[in-house]
């Protein structure tokens, strides 16, 4: 129920109403959506999108942080525990 | 798709999961609180990745789920006029009420039409004047600024034959009620990522000081999922309790604080009954009286309705993390999405649907008819 995913901005257009509404692009559909909570929300952006309302544009820097700290997990573990071939191969030149 | 496929990285989960087998020093009981996360655990068995130390319980995080049997009988009840155009999310049409679903009401001949946003009511109430549209608004704060949005322009436009029937939940009123009860189990929470991404994560601060728990606000992705379980064994083994925010690009501390304007303007707090728990104190919205013209409760008036849940169904302490499907005598037997008997297995994101979808059902009667072979051999 609360499924958000992330869709990119094609298009920022308000309804005949005034509603500040978008075309965004969902990895290939592209759906309406609105952006009335999402003021700063620019073409090229990604936003957030429940049940048809952008929540936050998501933040490419924090993303991209989180993404490399879990990298960086991934290099320390390969450092801290040698792949069991990697110890084999280890044993067998020693 | 961005910021979706680069969270499923089953290397990184490996690593994830070799650190958390490093750390963990003893046993721990975790709550994921939205239904999303409990689908997206169980769809990728990371309940079973975890170590044996650590226990993952599942919260009462699906509003569907947790809407009370009486809710879902006025929805009925409103749908079944012949002067109504009932509208819903697709979620909600195969819960069954006391006589049937909306899906067979439908069947039936009522006109209900299963809706993408609620922003689309506005449509169907502008070409159809002489109809009554009613949205059944359920959801947790995530979903409060879309249906806030539709009455509140409905108003705006003068769409005076649109209202909504409310029954809107809120996330820390029941992880308080949680950790207050007796029997709680829960040491630390990962937070609902996308409710934070509307109400930030201000409101839990107390919490966590107040019952000395770890909430780590988290995705729902596989990698958020192993990475927020992490963020909490390193407080929960350190003795730490804080407010940590695992997912941190569509979570800020503030929330979205437009849409938490437009939501306090359209609805107010009130008592909520949530199904399989009870009522909980400030635990849901309701309209506030300037909207009243479009409350659906107030237009149809429909009479109390008294309703009664299964005896057998354990879907009460389920919710509270205090057992598993597992441990219900009805579960995949009796209990089936197609004939559910409480709260957990009505909607695809409650605990005991998803173990069901998963095919837990039949490892429980794997284990079953070997207890049973066992019994008869010794």
């Amino acid at each position: 129920m609360c499924l958000a995913i992330p869709g990119k901005i094609v298009e920022i257009n308000d309804d005949e109403h005034g509603v500040r509404m978008a075309r965004a692009n969902f990895g290939g559909i592209v759906k309406q959506v609105c952006l009335e909570y999402t003021p700063e929300a620019r073409a090229g952006n990604y936003v957030l999108v429940h049940v048809g309302f952008a929540l936050g544009v998501v933040d490419e820097a924090e993303a991209a942080q989180t993404y490399q700290a879990l990298k960086n997990m991934d290099q320390l573990g390969e450092l801290a525990y040698p792949q069991p071939e990697a110890a084999a191969a280890a044993v067998t030149t020693s | 798709m961005k910021y979706l496929d680069e969270y499923r990285d089953e290397s990184l989960a490996k690593s994830i999961l070799a650190e958390i087998r490093r750390l963990v020093t003893r046993p721990w009981v975790l709550m994921e609180v939205c239904g999303g996360q409990t689908h997206s655990i169980v769809k990728y068995g990371i309940d079973r990745l975890l170590p044996d130390e650590i226990e993952l319980v599942h919260g009462p995080g699906c509003p569907v789920c947790v809407t009370a049997l009486e809710m879902i009988d006025k929805a009925h009840a409103i749908a079944r006029q012949p002067d109504v155009i009932f509208c819903s999310f697709g979620d909600m049409l195969r819960v069954p009420g006391s006589d049937g679903d909306l899906l067979t009401l439908k069947s039936r001949g009522a006109d209900i039409r299963v809706l993408y946003s609620p922003i689309d009511c506005l449509k169907i109430a502008r070409a159809n004047p002489d109809k009554k549209v009613v949205f059944f608004a359920i959801g947790f704060e995530t979903t409060a600024p879309a249906n806030a949005m539709s009455v509140f322009q409905a108003h705006k436009q003068g769409l005076m034959n649109y209202s909504i029937l409310v029954s809107h939940v809120l996330v820390p009123p029941a992880m308080a009620a949680i950790l207050q009860s007796p029997q709680n189990r829960v040491q630390g929470f990962l937070g609902p990522g996308h409710v934070c991404a509307v109400m930030g994560y201000e409101e839990y601060e107390p919490i966590a000081a107040q019952f000395h728990v770890p909430i780590v606000i988290t995705g729902f992705e596989p990698l958020d999922l192993l990475q927020g379980t992490l963020m909490a064994l390193r407080q929960l083994e350190a003795g730490r309790a804080e407010v940590e925010n695992q997912y941190p690009r569509v979570v800020r501390r503030e929330g979205n604080r437009s849409a938490q304007q437009l939501v306090s303007e359209v609805f107010e707090v009130c008592d909520r009954k949530w199904r399989g728990v009870g009522s909980i104190p400030n635990s849901g919205y309701r309209l506030r009286r300037e909207f009243r013209e479009h409350d659906a409760e107030r237009i149809f008036a429909v009479r109390q309705i008294d309703t009664r849940e299964s005896d057998i169904c354990i879907s009460g302490e389920i919710l509270r993390g205090i057992r598993k499907p597992h441990d219900c005598p009805a579960f995949g037997t009796l209990c089936t999405p197609d004939h559910p008997l409480g709260a957990t297995m009505v909607s695809a994101e409650g605990a005991c649907a998803a173990y069901f979808a998963y095919g837990r059902h039949l490892a429980a009667e794997r284990i079953a008819a070997q207890a049973r072979e066992e019994a008869v051999l010794s």
